[in-house]
C-alpha cells in the first residue's frame, strides 16, 4: 500500500476554527481585557464599589445623569416626531426631485460628532448664520450654540439621517392592502393613520427610538465642539479623568453610561431583530 | 342610495382633493426646513472654506489660501488618517471575513454569543473603550505613543461592521448549498473559502470595506482620548481648529474632510440601492 | 328565497392605463344586476383585479369611464364614501386588533352605538362560523379562519356591492375546495350584488351566476356557468375553461372534413373553412372498422376517475378522449370516434 505523501487537507471544522481565531484573540485581547479592567478600576477608588452607587447618589452626578438622560430623551421624542412626517411624506409622493431630498436628509449620516458640533456654530455661534438674521432683522443677535439648546440642535441633527432612514425603510414595508381595507371600511385620511399606519410602525419607533436615545447619551464629540461647560456624562467623565485625574470615578461613570447605552440597543435588537449600532 | 347623498359625496370628494394639497403644500415646506437645517450650514462652511473673509462675505472674494493653509499646518493629520483608515481596513478584513464565514456556517449557541459580544462596542461610548486601553496598555509606552494604538481602538469599534456585513451577504446566497457542492467536487475547506466564498461574498465584502473606511476616517470618541500630539487624525485636528482657528480655515479643513468623506457616502448609497428591487406600480 | 340585495353595478367605457404606460384594462363595460353575482375570470395579467379596484373606488378609469350605482355615478366618489365591501386576497386584518375589533371597525368609523355594534358583530360571527375566536389575536388564526373574518368584517356595515379579490388563492388546494362551498352558501344568503376575482375556472364555475372571462384587458365573453362552458365564443375561452379539441378543417355543410375522416356537425352548419371545439367527455371511442373518425392511439394515461386518451391522425394535433377508467386500450391501437353533432360547436375566430 502506497503511503500517503501529501498530508491530509485541513477538515471544515478545524479550518473553522482557524478562522476564528484572530477575531478572537483580537477582541479579548483589546475589548474584552480592557473592559473588564475598567470595571475593576472603578471599583478601586477611594469609594470602592460604592463609586458605582455614586452616579445616582451624588447630587451632582445625578444632576448630570439626570440632564443627559433628559436631553437624550427630548432629541429621541423630537427626531422620531420630524422623521415620521417628512419619512411619510417622502415615501407617500413621487415627485421630481424626490431623490435628490432624500439624499440632502441623509448624508450627515457619517459626519463625526465634531463635525456636526460645528454646523452649530455656524448656525447659531457668535458668527452664526441665525445671529445675522436675528440681527439683521432688528433685534438682539441670537447666539445659543455653545448652551443646552445649541447641544440639543446638534444631537438633532445627527440623529434625524439616521431615524428617517430607519422609518422609511419600515414605511415601504408597510401592506398597503392595510390602508385599503380601512378605507374601504370608512376610515378617513386621519383614521387610516390612526388606526393601521401609527401602529405598524410602532416597531420601527421603538428600534429607531432607542438607537437616537443611546447615541445621545454616549455623544462626546459634539458636546466637546460647542463648549466644556455642558453638564452631560461624556464630558464629566472627560474632565474628571482629563483635568480631575479621577481615573477611579471616570472609569465607573464610563461602566454606567455604558450600561444605560447597551440596555436602551437590546432593547431596540429585542424589538427589530437585527444589531443596530450608536456612534456620534 | 339617494341623489342627494350622491351629489354630497361628489362635493366631499372636491373638498377632500382640496384638502389633500393643502396637506401635501405643508408636508413638502416641513421637509424642506428639515433639510435645510441639515444642508444650510454644511453648504455655508463649504463657502466659508473659499471665501477671503467669512465676515465680509462672498463679496471679498473667492480664494484657496485656506486650504493651502490647512495643508501645511495639518496635511500630516490628513496622511495619518488615511493611512490609519486603510489599515484598519487591511485589519478588519483579514480578521473578520474569515470569521465571519466561520460564525455563519457554525450557527449555533456559541455563534451567537460572539456575535453579541463583537457587537458590544457600538453600544458602549467610544470613551469608555478608550478608557478601558488606556488603562491596560497605558503603561506600554513604545505602544502607547504609535499611531498602532489609534489603529487598535479603530479595528474593535469597526470590526463589527465588516462582520456583519459579510454575515448578511452569506445569508442571501446560500452559502451552506455553494460549500457543499464544492466539497462534493473534492475541495479542501481552504480551497472553497478562497474559490466560491470570498468571490461570491464580494458585495458583502465592499459594503463592510466602504463602511469601515468611512467610520475611521470619522472616528473621533475614542481617537481623542488615545491620542499623542504626534499622532492626531484628521478629526482631532478638526476639533483643534474648531477651538483655536479663524472660521475660514477650520471650514476649509472642514471641506477637505466633505470631499474625502462624501465620495464613500455616495459610494455606500450606490451600493445599497442596487440591491434593492424597483418601486411597484401604484 | 333569497333576497337581493344591493345596488346594480354599471361599468361604462372604462378603461385603465397606468402612469408608467401599461394599458391595464381596454374600455369595458359591463352590468350587474342587483344581488348578482359576478366572477371575473382570467389569466394573471388579465386586467380583472384592475376593473374590481375601479368599482372599489381604489383606482380612477381613464377619462370617459363612469361607474354608476343604481344608476348613481360613482366614478368620483373615493373608496371611503362608496360603501363597497372588499376582501383582499391576503385578507388585511389589522394586526393591532383583535377579531371583534377587526369586524367591528367599519361600524366604529360610522359612529354605531356600542351595544349595536356588539350585537352586529355576534351576528356576523355566528354566520360565518367563528365563535369563540372573538378575542384572538390576528396572528393566531388559521388561513381559513382569517378568511372568515375578513368576509365578516367587509359584510359587517351592511356595503351595496361587495368586492372579493381572489380570497380563495392564498389556501392550500384541500381547504380551497371547502372554503368554496361555505363561501357559495353564505353569498347566497346574504344575496348581495358580489363581485368576484379568481383565475380558477372551478372558483367560477361554482361561484358565478355570471362568468366574465377576461384575457389582456379585454372582456372574451359574458355568460352564465353553463354557457360558457358549452358554447365558447372562441378558442381562448373554450381551453381556458376546460380541456378543449381544437379542430380546423373544411365544412361541407353537414361535416366537417378531417384528415381522419368526416365529422357530422349538426343542421345548418355553413360550408368553408371553420373552426370547432370539442369537449373530451362528449367523445366515444369506438371500433375503427366503419368509424366516420378513425386514428391511432398516441398514449394513455389512468386519472383515476377515468382514462386520458390521445388519439393521432384525425386533425393536425392529437385529440383528447376521456374514456371510462376502465377500457381496454393501449397506444398503438386504431381507434374510432363517435361524437354527437350536437356536442361540436362552431367557434368564431381563428385559433391564437
Amino acid at each position: 500500500m502506497q503511503r500517503r505523501m501529501v498530508p491530509r487537507a485541513l477538515s471544515l471544522k478545524a479550518f473553522l476554527r482557524l478562522c476564528l481565531v484572530p477575531l478572537v484573540a483580537v477582541v479579548v485581547a483589546f475589548f474584552l481585557l480592557p473592559m473588564v479592567r475598567l470595571v475593576l478600576v472603578g471599583a478601586t477608588g477611594p469609594l470602592g464599589l460604592s463609586a458605582y452607587a455614586a452616579i445616582l447618589l451624588e447630587p451632582r452626578y445625578r444632576a448630570t445623569l439626570l440632564n443627559t438622560v433628559v436631553l437624550a430623551a427630548a432629541v429621541t421624542l423630537a427626531t422620531i416626531a420630524i422623521a415620521t412626517v417628512a419619512g411619510l411624506f417622502l415615501q407617500r409622493h413621487r415627485f421630481p426631485g424626490r431623490a435628490l431630498l432624500v439624499a440632502l436628509l441623509t448624508f450627515p449620516l457619517a459626519f463625526p460628532g465634531v463635525v456636526v458640533g460645528f454646523m452649530i456654530i455656524l448656525l447659531a455661534g457668535r458668527q452664526g448664520l441665525i445671529g445675522s438674521v436675528t440681527a439683521a432683522l432688528g433685534g438682539e443677535k441670537l447666539v445659543f450654540a455653545y448652551s443646552i439648546e445649541g447641544l440639543f440642535l446638534g444631537y438633532l441633527y445627527f440623529s434625524i439621517p439616521r431615524v428617517i432612514l430607519t422609518i422609511m425603510a419600515a414605511i415601504e414595508k408597510l401592506d398597503p392592502s392595510l390602508e385599503e381595507a380601512a378605507r374601504a371600511l370608512g376610515a378617513g385620511p386621519w383614521a387610516v393613520h390612526r388606526d393601521v399606519i401609527l401602529p405598524a410602525l410602532k416597531p420601527a419607533f421603538l428600534a429607531a427610538g432607542a438607537i437616537a436615545f443611546a447615541t445621545a447619551m454616549g455623544a462626546f464629540g459634539t458636546a466637546f465642539t460647542l463648549a466644556t461647560n455642558i453638564d452631560v456624562l461624556p464630558m464629566l467623565i472627560y474632565t474628571e479623568f482629563t483635568l480631575s485625574a479621577n481615573i477611579a470615578t471616570a472609569a465607573a461613570l464610563s461602566v454606567g453610561l455604558g450600561l444605560v447605552a447597551w440596555a436602551a440597543l437590546a432593547t431596540a435588537r429585542s424589538v427589530a431583530g437585527k444589531t443596530v449600532a450608536a456612534a456620534g | 342610495m339617494k341623489g342627494r347623498d350622491a351629489g354630497r359625496a361628489v362635493q366631499g370628494g372636491r373638498l377632500a382633493a382640496i384638502r389633500r394639497r393643502l396637506v401635501f403644500a405643508g408636508q413638502l415646506l416641513f421637509t424642506l426646513a428639515v433639510a435645510a437645517f441639515l444642508v444650510v450650514p454644511a453648504f455655508l462652511s463649504i463657502l466659508a472654506g473659499v471665501t477671503s473673509n467669512y465676515f465680509v462675505g462672498i463679496r471679498s472674494g473667492v480664494t484657496l489660501q485656506w486650504v493651502a493653509q490647512v495643508l501645511s499646518l495639518y496635511g500630516d493629520t490628513i496622511l495619518r488618517s488615511l493611512v490609519i483608515a486603510l489599515a484598519t481596513l487591511a485589519a478588519t478584513l483579514v480578521v473578520g471575513v474569515p470569521a465571519a464565514y466561520a460564525l455563519h456556517l457554525r450557527g449555533g449557541r456559541l455563534a451567537r454569543v460572539i456575535e453579541e459580544v463583537i457587537t458590544l462596542p457600538l453600544a458602549i461610548p467610544g470613551l469608555a473603550i478608550a478608557l478601558a486601553l488606556l488603562l491596560t496598555y497605558g503603561g506600554m509606552a513604545e505602544f502607547r505613543r504609535s499611531w498602532l494604538f489609534i489603529l487598535v481602538g479603530h479595528v474593535v469599534f469597526t470590526l463589527p461592521f465588516m462582520v456583519r456585513s459579510v454575515i448578511a451577504v452569506l445569508a442571501a446566497i446560500d452559502v451552506k448549498l455553494l460549500d457543499e457542492s464544492a466539497a462534493s467536487l473534492g475541495a479542501s475547506a481552504w480551497r472553497r473559502f478562497r474559490d466560491v466564498i470570498v468571490p461570491n461574498a464580494r458585495a458583502g465584502i465592499l459594503a463592510g470595506s466602504l463602511m469601515v473606511v468611512t467610520l475611521s476616517l470619522g472616528e473621533f470618541n475614542l481617537t481623542w482620548m488615545l491620542h499623542t500630539p504626534l499622532t492626531k487624525t484628521l478629526p482631532v485636528g478638526l476639533a483643534d481648529s474648531y477651538a483655536s482657528m479663524r472660521l475660514e480655515i477650520a471650514s476649509a479643513y472642514t471641506l477637505v474632510f466633505f470631499v474625502m468623506i462624501v465620495p464613500l457616502l455616495v459610494a455606500m448609497q450606490w451600493i445599497a440601492g442596487r440591491g434593492r428591487p424597483d418601486g411597484e406600480r401604484g | 328565497m333569497n333576497a337581493h340585495h344591493g345596488v346594480a353595478v354599471s361599468v361604462e367605457a372604462c378603461a385603465k392605463t397606468f402612469a408608467d404606460g401599461t394599458r391595464a384594462l381596454e374600455a369595458i363595460t359591463l352590468t350587474i344586476a342587483r344581488g348578482e353575482t359576478v366572477v371575473l375570470l382570467g389569466p394573471s395579467g388579465c386586467g380583472k383585479t384592475t376593473l374590481l379596484r375601479i368599482i372599489a373606488g381604489l383606482e380612477q378609469p381613464d377619462r370617459g369611464g363612469r361607474v354608476l350605482f343604481d344608476g348613481e355615478d360613482v366614478t368620483a366618489v373615493p373608496i371611503e364614501r362608496r360603501k363597497v365591501g372588499m376582501v383582499f386576497q391576503n385578507y388585511a386584518l389589522f394586526p393591532n386588533m383583535n377579531v371583534a375589533d377587526n369586524i367591528a371597525y367599519g361600524l366604529r368609523i360610522r359612529g354605531m352605538p356600542r351595544e349595536e355594534r356588539d350585537a352586529r358583530v355576534a351576528e356576523l360571527v355566528k354566520l360565518t362560523g367563528i365563535e369563540g375566536l372573538e378575542h384572538r389575536r390576528i396572528d393566531q388564526l388559521s388561513g381559513g379562519q382569517r378568511q372568515r373574518v375578513a368576509l365578516a368584517r367587509a359584510v359587517a356595515p351592511r356595503p351595496r356591492v361587495l368586492l372579493l379579490d381572489e380570497p380563495l388563492t392564498a389556501l392550500d388546494a384541500a381547504l380551497r375546495e371547502r372554503l368554496r362551498g361555505e363561501l357559495n352558501r353564505l353569498l347566497r344568503m346574504l344575496g348581495i350584488t358580489t363581485v368576484y376575482v379568481t383565475h380558477d375556472q372551478a372558483e367560477a364555475m361554482v361561484l358565478g351566476d355570471r362568468v366574465v372571462v377576461m384575457r389582456r384587458g379585454a372582456i372574451a365573453q359574458v355568460g352564465t356557468p353553463r354557457e360558457i362552458y358549452f358554447s365558447p365564443a372562441n378558442p381562448f375561452v373554450a381551453e381556458f375553461v376546460g380541456a378543449a379539441n381544437i379542430l380546423e378543417g373544411h365544412g361541407t355543410g353537414d361535416a366537417l372534413v378531417l384528415p381522419g375522416g368526416r365529422l357530422p356537425l349538426a343542421a345548418g352548419a355553413r360550408g368553408g373553412p371553420l373552426v370547432v371545439m370539442i369537449r373530451p367527455e362528449a367523445i366515444r371511442l369506438v371500433a375503427a372498422a366503419g368509424a366516420a373518425l378513425a386514428g391511432e392511439v398516441e398514449s394513455v394515461s389512468f386519472v383515476g376517475d377515468r382514462l386520458r386518451v390521445t388519439v393521432q391522425g384525425i386533425a393536425a394535433r392529437a385529440l383528447v378522449v376521456d374514456a371510462p377508467n376502465t377500457a381496454a386500450v393501449k397506444p398503438g391501437d386504431r381507434v374510432g370516434l363517435a361524437v354527437p353533432p350536437e356536442a361540436v360547436r362552431v367557434l368564431a375566430d381563428a385559433p391564437p
